[in-house]
C-alpha cells in the first residue's frame, strides 16, 4: 500500500481495522523495566505517528486478554513496534516486558486513533511548530512523531519536554540526545521529578509553566502558533494542559492522550 | 487459524464477573478525552435542546435540580478496554427533557463545552436508559470526569456519555460525532464489541 493510502486510512479510520497475526522479530531494552518489541505483521496497512494498536494474547486454553499500546516508530512496511513499561501487578505488561521471546506470536489490530497524530505538511509555507509534552512512558507515541519528523525530512520545529522521575527511567535516552545534538531543529528538555543527574541545571521537581514556555532562543515563528501534544498519566496531562492554557495555548491547539491506572 | 501466544498464562477472573468481550476491570477511573478538560461552574452551566425546526429550550443548573432526580448504580465500559463495576451517580433521566418535545427526529447529537460531539439514536436515551448526571459517588462530578453535568449512557461505550454536556441537537438523519468521525463505531455496544467502524 502506498503511504498516501495509509494516511487516508488512518484519518478516516476505515475500512474496519482487522486482527493480524504478529511475530516478534526484534527486542531492545530501553531501561531496567521497559523494552521495545518489534513485530512483523504481514498485511499491515501502515500507520500515522501517534496511533496505537490493540494487542491480543491467547493462552493455550483459549483464554485471551487485550490491551492497547502506542506504536513507537513510524510506518515501515510490515513492521510494528511498541515499547512496554512494566506495570506492577499487570496481567499483560509483565509477559511482554519479560517473558516473550523472538519468534513468539500474538495478534495486533489497527492502526487505531486518528486524532492524536502528527504528519508533516511539506506544502505549508511555514511548518507549524510542535511541542511534545511527555510524562513517563507517555513519551512512546511522541517518540513516533520525533522519528516520523526525521524519516520524512520535515523541518517543522519540534521540542520535546519529557518528565521522568529519575535519569534511569528515560526511554530512548541515547537516541534523543543524538537527535537533539544534530542541529536540525529538534530540542529535548528533560524534567526530573525525584532524582536529577549530577550535572542537572534544572532543580528536581514537577513540570512548570516555565518548562513549557517557548524558549526565547528557539527561533519559532509567530505564525502559525505551535500545536501541543500531551501524553502521560491522567494527573500529569491535566496539570500540563492547565499550564499550557495559562501560557497562551488554546483548546484548539492542544491534543491530549491520557492513560489511567488500568494496570497494563 | 488461531494464534496462541507461547508462555502467556493470563489471569483468570477470580470474581466470576462477566464483562463485555475484550474488557478488563479497573479499580481506578481512567480518562479518555481528546483535548483539555473543561472547567464550567454550575451557575454558568446550561443545557439546550435544539430541534430540527431550530426551536430551542434551555435548562439551568437550578432547573436540573428541580427535576425528578434519581440514584443510578451502573457498570461502565470504556473503549480503551477498562470496565468499572457499580459506579454510583445521581441525575435526571433524559426522557424528562423530552416531555413537551415537538421533535420528530430519531437521532441526537450531544454537544459538550469545548466542542466535543457524539451521536446517538433517540431511543437509546429514553425509557430509563440514560441520564444527565451531576453527582458521582456522593459528591460533585470532578471536572476531569465531566462535571458539572455529563451524559450517562451506560449500555454504550463511555465515549457516548459526553462530558461537560451543553446540549442536544435533534437530527432527522444520523450524523457522526467526534470519535465516530475518526473511525470509532457509530453505535458502540460493548457487548457486541462495536469498537470501530465495521465491527
Amino acid at each position: 500500500m502506498t503511504e498516501a493510502a495509509a494516511r487516508t486510512r488512518g484519518k478516516l479510520g476505515s475500512p474496519r481495522p482487522t486482527w493480524f497475526p504478529a511475530r516478534l522479530v526484534g527486542l531492545r531494552s530501553e531501561t531496567a523495566t521497559a523494552r521495545t518489541l518489534a513485530f512483523e505483521v504481514p498485511g499491515w496497512p501502515g500507520h500515522l505517528a501517534g496511533q496505537h494498536v490493540d494487542v491480543r494474547l491467547t493462552a493455550a486454553d483459549g483464554y485471551s486478554a487485550q490491551r492497547a499500546y502506542s506504536i513507537s516508530a513510524p510506518t515501515d512496511g510490515d513492521r510494528v513496534s511498541i515499547t512496554v513499561q512494566e506495570v506492577g501487578g499487570g496481567e499483560v505488561s509483565p509477559y511482554l516486558e519479560e517473558t516473550m521471546e523472538l519468534g513468539d506470536q500474538l495478534e495486533v489490530r489497527g492502526p487505531i486513533g486518528g486524532w492524536f497524530v502528527w504528519s508533516p505538511s511539506p506544502d505549508a509555507p511555514v511548518e507549524q511548530p510542535v511541542l511534545l509534552v511527555a510524562g513517563g512512558s507517555g513519551v512512546v507515541p511522541l517518540m513516533a512523531m520525533v522519528r516520523e519528523r526525521a524519516r520524512s525530512c520535515s523541518r517543522a520545529p519540534f521540542r520535546l519536554v519529557y518528565s521522568v522521575r529519575s535519569p534511569s527511567e528515560v526511554l530512548y535516552a541515547a537516541e534523543l540526545a543524538e537527535r537533539a545534538a544534530n542541529g536540525d531543529g529538534l530540542r529535548v528538555d528533560l524534567i526530573h521529578t525525584r532524582n536529577g543527574p549530577a550535572d542537572g541545571s534544572r532543580p528536581v521537581g514537577r513540570i512548570t509553566a516555565a518548562d513549557l514556555a517557548t524558549p526565547s532562543d528557539a527561533g519559532w515563528p509567530d505564525n502559525p502558533r505551535p500545536r501541543a501534544y500531551v501524553c502521560g498519566p491522567t494527573a500529569f496531562v491535566e496539570h500540563s494542559i492547565r499550564l499550557l492554557l495559562d501560557i497562551g495555548y488554546s483548546n484548539s491547539n492542544i491534543r491530549a492522550e491520557r492513560f489511567g491506572p488500568s494496570g497494563g | 487459524m488461531s494464534i496462541f501466544t507461547r508462555g502467556f498464562g493470563g489471569r483468570r477472573d477470580a470474581d466470576g464477573v462477566t464483562l463485555p468481550p475484550g474488557q478488563h476491570l479497573t479499580d481506578g477511573f481512567p480518562v479518555l478525552s481528546a483535548g483539555p478538560t473543561q472547567y464550567v461552574e454550575p451557575e454558568d452551566w446550561a443545557f439546550t435542546i435544539t430541534t430540527e425546526t431550530d426551536a430551542k429550550r434551555t435548562w439551568s443548573w437550578d432547573d436540573l435540580l428541580q427535576l425528578p432526580n434519581e440514584d443510578v448504580e451502573v457498570d461502565i465500559h470504556c473503549v480503551t478496554r477498562w470496565s468499572k463495576l457499580a459506579t454510583r451517580w445521581r441525575g435526571v433521566p433524559v426522557e424528562a427533557f423530552f416531555e413537551d418535545s415537538e421533535s420528530e427526529a430519531d437521532y441526537v447529537m450531544a454537544h459538550s463545552y469545548g466542542g466535543y460531539t457524539t451521536n446517538l439514536p433517540l431511543e437509546d436515551l429514553l425509557d430509563g436508559k440514560a441520564w444527565l448526571v451531576h453527582e458521582y459517588d456522593g459528591g460533585p462530578i470532578p471536572a476531569e470526569h465531566g462535571g458539572p453535568v455529563r451524559l450517562l449512557v451506560p449500555h454504550l461505550y463511555l465515549w457516548k456519555s459526553a462530558k461537560w454536556l451543553s446540549g442536544f441537537t435533534m437530527l432527522i438523519g444520523d450524523e457522526p460525532g467526534f470519535w465516530e468521525g475518526f473511525g470509532y463505531h457509530n453505535y458502540g455496544d460493548p457487548w457486541r464489541e462495536e469498537r470501530y467502524a465495521g465491527d
